[in-house]
This record gives structure tokens, sequence and C-alpha cells, in this order.
């Protein structure tokens, strides 16, 4: 286990931050432009979201890099800005953070598909391999390979990421199959965590996906097969489209109230995803603290 | 004619090598065409999808099946197209304006043009006015939309007003899919139909379509 890892659980449950790019959509970010362009475009509104974060008690944020790997912002014509959007990133979640909270950066998927051979294996690594040692390079705390599908495209990025000796966390996105359980690509808790793990992953975890409600099935799966530590960043529920507008319907504070039960299932560090806000931080803040006082 | 059940294991399988031989045999040894896709092809992706429902198929399944099928249709379709090419069907599709994620439009393209649908691709980022173009003076066919990301997904409503101000939204079937889409979203917008994943569209584009189903 990394250091800082162990460190981080001694005071578990280690809260995270929630989504970046609805945050910069209410800032003015268009339709269809790639969240990570702003790194370079818009940076103080990055800053501002981060900030957002840390103000609302997140122990850990990540980066606007979810989508700065080389093959995605090749097919947004940015291949150019790979090092800047990464760079910026970290610099501008490391500045938010102020010393307070930790900066874990954030890899995404490559949008390719590796079972038919869109990309290689091998470009895969590189393209993973030079966006885990910029993020390094530009003083992350930590890298989150995050939302993913397929088994071998988060090995490879796992092992990148490990290569950097930042501690690394691997979640995949569950929401296919009967039990919404799986990935897209038929992968099970039991698998993923088994397997990455095995390839250097510090954590093991589950993010996007479905609703919050369906992440105590997904936590119990993985305490059937590992110790090791848990991330969870899960959705507010599924959008709905009302009066014209997408919204995600759950409240912070419906959204918080599964938090104690994650926790007491044994997950050690806990945020959200898609449809989540500083609000919905502050409100799981606050939820632990009641625990807390409870307990004492 | 003689039995090419080892076409329909080759596609069951995702064996595109295989599929072709096969193909290529039959082709060469007189096989009709249509029942080549009628009794073996079609069958072999419906069963396909079947095995997506049941768990024991996933995406990468999905994929190289779709593939095999391909590679097979390819050798046929040429032989077809006299008899009136798409048979099932014509689903114009794409990934809605502003979201360039086209794995699941892709997928959902291979497991239609599986079921025997001719499907016309308009690609990612597509506005409103391409859907309205492709469908021109058409009618009785399928526009399908995928959309991956929650920001983009609200763009489908704009394609379906457009079809109605175009006048032409009564002459086609409109269904919708993609991850962050719930049945509920498509009622909503005024969708026709939603599929939850690739292969419960096939089944949709027919029923949208009048068509009985093959399974």
């Amino acid at each position: 286990m990394h250091p800082l890892i162990n460190e981080l659980i001694a005071k578990a449950p280690v809260i995270l931050d929630g989504a970046w790019g609805t945050q910069l959509q209410a800032l003015g970010l268009p339709l269809g432009v790639l969240p990570d362009k702003w790194n370079v475009e818009h940076p103080e509104a990055v800053l501002r979201v981060a900030r957002s974060y840390v103000s609302a008690g997140s122990q850990i944020i990540l980066t606007n890099t979810f989508g700065a790997n080389r093959a995605n912002l090749r097919r947004h014509g940015l291949a150019a800005e790979v090092e800047a959007i990464n760079r910026r990133g970290v610099a501008l979640s490391k500045e938010a953070a102020d010393g307070v909270a930790k900066v874990f950066a954030s890899m995404g998927p490559t949008g390719a598909l590796l079972v038919t051979g869109e990309l290689t294996e091998k470009e895969c690594e590189e393209v993973f391999t030079e966006q885990a040692d910029l993020l390094a390079a530009a003083g992350a705390d930590g890298i989150v390979v995050e939302t993913m599908s397929d088994l071998t495209e988060a090995q490879i990025a796992v092992r990148a990421a490990k290569r950097t000796g930042l501690p690394v966390v691997a979640c995949m996105a569950f929401q296919a199959g009967k039990n919404f359980d799986r990935t897209i690509m038929g992968v099970t808790c039991a698998q993923a965590a088994r397997t990455l793990l095995e390839v250097g992953a510090d954590v093991i975890g589950a993010n996007c996906g479905r609703g919050i409600e369906s992440f105590g099935e997904l936590l119990r799966q993985f305490r059937e097969v590992t110790q090791a530590p848990v991330w969870l960043k899960p959705n507010a529920g599924m959008p709905e489209m009302v009066e014209g507008q997408i919204v995600y319907r759950m409240r912070p504070d419906e959204f918080a109230a599964y938090v104690p039960q994650l926790v007491a299932g044994g997950t050690q560090f806990i945020g959200g995803c898609c449809g989540t806000s500083p609000e919905f931080i502050r409100a799981i803040v606050e939820e632990l603290a009641r625990l807390r006082s409870s307990k004492s | 004619m003689s039995d090419y059940a080892d076409l329909y294991q080759a596609i069951l399988e995702g064996n595109a090598k295989k599929a072709k031989e096969v193909t290529e045999r039959a082709l060469a040894e007189g096989a009709d065409p249509l029942e080549l896709l009628d009794r073996y092809m079609i069958p072999a992706m419906d069963e396909v999808g079947r095995r997506f429902d049941c768990q024991e198929y996933f995406v990468p399944e999905l994929l190289i099946a779709g593939r095999a099928m391909e590679t097979a249709l390819q050798l046929i379709s040429p032989l077809l197209a006299e008899g009136g090419g798409a048979r099932a069907g014509k689903v114009i599709i794409g990934t809605v304006k502003g979201d360039i994620h086209d794995i699941g439009k892709n997928l959902v393209i291979s497991m239609l043009k599986g079921g025997g649908f001719e499907v016309i691709d308009l690609g990612v980022d597509v506005p409103a006015e391409r859907f309205v173009e492709a469908v021109g003076n058409q009618e009785n066919i399928i526009v399908a939309m995928s959309a991956l990301l929650t920001t983009t997904m609200g763009y489908m409503r704009e394609v379906i007003k457009a079809l109605r101000e175009a006048g032409i939204r009564d002459r086609v079937k409109v269904m919708v899919g993609g991850a962050p889409i719930t049945q509920r979203f498509a009622d909503e917008i005024g969708a026709d139909g939603y599929s939850e994943n690739a292969s419960g569209a096939v089944g949709l584009a027919r029923r949208l379509l009048g068509l009985a189903s093959s399974a």
C-alpha cells in the first residue's frame, strides 16, 4: 500500500469531490466543448469549480483532465495541447487545494475500442503513459483512473499510472446487465477488483454508472473479494427532462442519506459523480458529522 | 439447399474469417443469398441478442459477432440488391449535436444490420437539419438518435421539434438510446420508442415499423 493512502485511510471516510462538467456548464461551458479545454481557455472558471469543492469540504479533489489523453483530444482536434491541458489541470487544482486538500489527477477512457482494433494495446499504453507522466510531473498527489468499461484498457491505464510512483485509484463504471452490476463490456466488480489490484492499483472503486442507490451492492461485491480500500463516486440517480431542462431530481440530503450505509459497508472514500455539486459534498460532510456525534 | 449451419455458428462465435469462408463456399455452390440471410445470418444475430439479454454475451461479443455478420453481408448484399435491398426497413441514425461518442451508436448499427435493416449512418455531432434532410420525402422509416452525455441528450428534443416543423414527424418513427436515456425521458421528449441496449433496438425497430419479430 502506498504510504499516502495509508495516511488518508487512517482518517477514513475521506470525502471526495463531485461533478465538474455540469459545474463548468453553469459557468458558461458551451455544449459540445470538451471541458478539459477550459484549463487553458478559461482557467478562472476551472479554478472556481475546484475551489468550490475545497470549501465544501472535499479532502481530495480531482483535476479537469478526465478527457485529456491524446486519443480523445485528437478526436476534438486538441492533440497539440495535451501537455498544456494536463499541466494546467493539475496546477489549477493544486492552487485551489492550497495544501488543505490532496489533488488526485483524473484519467478517463480513450473513447476508442481495443476489442475492434480501433486502438492497439501499444497505442493505448503510449497514450496513458504520456498522460500519467504529465500529471505526475505537474505535481499531482495521486492518479484516479475512472469511468472505465474495458478491463484491458483499465489495466493499461493503471500500469501507466503506477509507473509514476504515485498512488493509484482504479474505478470502473458499473451500469449494465440485469442487475446493473457490470460494465458495458461485461466486467464484474470481482473481476475488476482482482485484476486491477494485481496490476498495482492501491484503491479499487466504482464511479458514474447508475445512481447511489445501487452502490451498496457494488461495494458488497468488492468486499467479497478484497479488503483493499474502496472509492465510490456515484451519480445522483438518473437524469430526467423537466420543462426542457436535464435535471437530476435527487437532492443533496437524499444523496447524503445513503452515505452512512456505504461507510458501514466499508468504503473509505466517498464523493459524487454526474448530477452532484458542492452542495452534495456539504451534505455528505454534515451527514458524516451527525454519524460521528451519534456514536460518541 | 445444403446445410450451412457453420455460417450460423461462425456469426454466433464472432468468427469473421469462418463466416467469410462459409459464405463464399455457399455462394459458389449456388446457395440462395436470401435464404442464407433468413435461415442462418439473421437467426444468428437474434441469438446473439438473446444471449446479450441473458448476460451471457456483453459488448465485446456483440461487436465481434456484428463484424462477422458484416463480413458475410458484404458478400451477399450485392446479390440481394436487385431483390429490393432493405427488407426489414430503413433506419437513419446519428449521435446528436455536441456529442461525438459513437460506440453505442455503432453497436446499434451493427445489430440493426444484423437484423436485416438498411442503415444510413449520419455519424456523430449531427445537427437537427441533417436528420431532417436525410429523411427527405421518405416515409415509414426510423430516425434513431444516440447520446452519451447528459449535456447533449436534451438535443434529441430539438431534433424531434425540427422533424415536426418540417412537417415530417408523422412519417417517421423516432427511437432514442444512450447511457443517460430512460423510458421516461423518451416519453417526455415525444420519442416513439426507447431501448436500453443495442440488442433491444432491433426488436424495437421491428415493432415500430409493424414488422413481426423473427425471434
